[in-house]
């Protein structure tokens, strides 16, 4: 713990590792930084495989760092469902940071959590948070609109598209239109780029949630650099705006949220082995094979037997 | 406390960082060992080509990996080596298992060995024995 709070490159790989194992030590690390988490800027990057976003994120790191920030990136690729391997190849697009002393790039398989990022990825986000990165990205998978995980995570969510990906700007509407603070249309010198931009505007005037903050898109070329300083000024602003009562709701939402899957899991763990003790439980299961009760009815009996309406 | 934690939630993986230190100009035999170390069920990080010594301590720190594969073709490993080697000491990362593979010589071997890189697997290794050798050594340390 003290390593992390000292912001030493290896007492946060070492933290990271711990976290991803879970299980009590990690509980017991993440308990012990909690009260150092909160200062960083965290900003989520999402948007289909192929959008350029680890590129554009090299980039975006390079102007913060003009900037003099420190910066976390947290890089989630999938894990296999059928082997349990994962090929973690965000990095490859950062590499010539790897050496930046203010920079920590860390890659993450999601171990087959859903939504676009692994379940230890908050973890990491808030060991280099307490480790004194001013920010910290994260990119998820890039799998398209069911990765809304994010908004769990991030504080600005930035969605990453490019024309001519081959999904249709409708299949984008559900889900990521929804959670994105700040557009991004990389590959900006392509053709159809300025379709893409006005077909987003139209989307986005037609459903306006959060109208004290005007949804901007950014045009990017992630592979020369260009638009990018225009984007962390858009993701700064961001900040700022959220400096009010739209960001003491949001972190309202996202700490229930946590609490709640902390209590969760706690709950599939510890009355889940103790059903299991009790007798009740191999009768019910003998009943179900023989088709006399539905697990869900036999669930319930089990509960109300220890309390549970 | 959590009674009964699920096996599952404490499942550790391996990770192996596969590494192109030099001027290679291709990355193929890397990356079939890459896949197959991941069809294992490993976690692999690829650096992508023409990676400095540097570069390659850095990402094994980062990364907390348990495993680092050099692949080189270009025949600077005499150089490149030793110098890697050097900085993960340095970097207090001696306890992270360290092979090699690529166009090496086999008269380079001894002297790669004695860098402390473990085993050096020439081209046509079959991947089922590069996958058996980590998993061996690992679950040996464990």
């Amino acid at each position: 713990m003290h390593g992390v709070l000292a912001s030493d490159r290896r007492s946060i790989a070492r933290a990271i590792t711990i976290a991803e194992n879970g299980g009590s030590e990690a509980q017991k690390l993440i308990a012990s930084i909690y009260g150092h988490t909160g200062k960083a800027h965290v900003v989520g990057l999402t948007g289909a495989g192929g959008a350029g976003k680890s590129t554009l994120i090299d980039k975006i790191v390079r102007e913060y760092r003009r900037q003099g920030k420190t910066v976390g990136v947290v890089a989630v690729d999938p894990t296999s469902p059928f082997s349990g391997g994962a090929f973690l190849g965000d990095r490859i697009r950062m590499q010539d940071l790897s050496t930046d002393e203010g920079v920590f790039i860390r890659s993450m398989a999601t171990r087959n959590y859903a939504g676009g990022i692994a379940k230890a990825t908050k973890d990491a986000v808030k060991i280099l948070d307490a480790a004194g990165k001013d920010v910290v990205l994260v990119e998820t998978v890039g799998a398209g609109q069911s990765e809304v995980e994010i908004i769990k995570v991030a504080q600005t969510v930035v969605v990453v598209h490019a024309p001519g990906l081959g999904d249709e700007i409708q299949a984008i509407k559900a889900g990521l239109m929804e959670i994105a603070d700040i557009f991004v249309v990389n590959k900006a010198d392509k053709e159809n780029a300025d379709k893409t931009v006005t077909d987003i505007q139209a989307i986005l005037q037609m459903s306006s949630e959060d109208e004290a903050w005007k949804t901007p898109i950014i045009k990017t070329k992630a592979l020369t650099g260009e638009g990018v300083a225009e984007l962390v000024k858009k993701i700064n602003e961001h900040r700022s705006f959220l400096r009010n009562q739209a960001k003491r709701e949001r972190e309202f939402l996202k700490a229930e949220a946590e609490l709640v899957e902390a209590i969760k899991d706690r709950v599939a763990d510890t009355v889940v082995f103790s059903l299991k003790k009790r007798e009740k439980y191999q009768e019910l299961l003998k009943k179900i094979i023989e088709r006399k009760a539905d697990p869900v009815s036999a669930a319930d009996e089990l509960l109300r037997g220890i309390g549970v309406e | 406390m959590i009674r009964g934690e699920n096996k599952m939630q404490s499942t550790r993986k391996i990770r192996v960082l596969i590494a192109k230190p030099g001027l290679d100009s291709h990355d193929r035999g890397a990356k079939v060992v890459a896949r197959a170390l991941r069809d294992a069920g490993m976690e692999v990080i690829y650096t992508g080509l023409r990676q400095t010594p540097e570069q390659i301590a850095e990402t094994a720190l980062q990364e907390d990996v348990d495993v680092i594969g050099l692949s080189i073709l270009s025949g600077a490993h005499k150089t490149l080596f030793p110098r890697i080697m050097e900085l993960l000491k340095k970097k207090g990362l001696t306890d992270i298992m360290v092979f090699a593979g690529g166009i090496i010589p086999e008269e380079d071997v001894k002297e790669i060995k004695k860098l402390g890189i473990r085993e050096v697997f020439g081209p046509g290794t079959p991947t089922e024995k590069i996958i058996e050798y980590v998993v061996g050594k690992i679950h040996k340390k464990a």
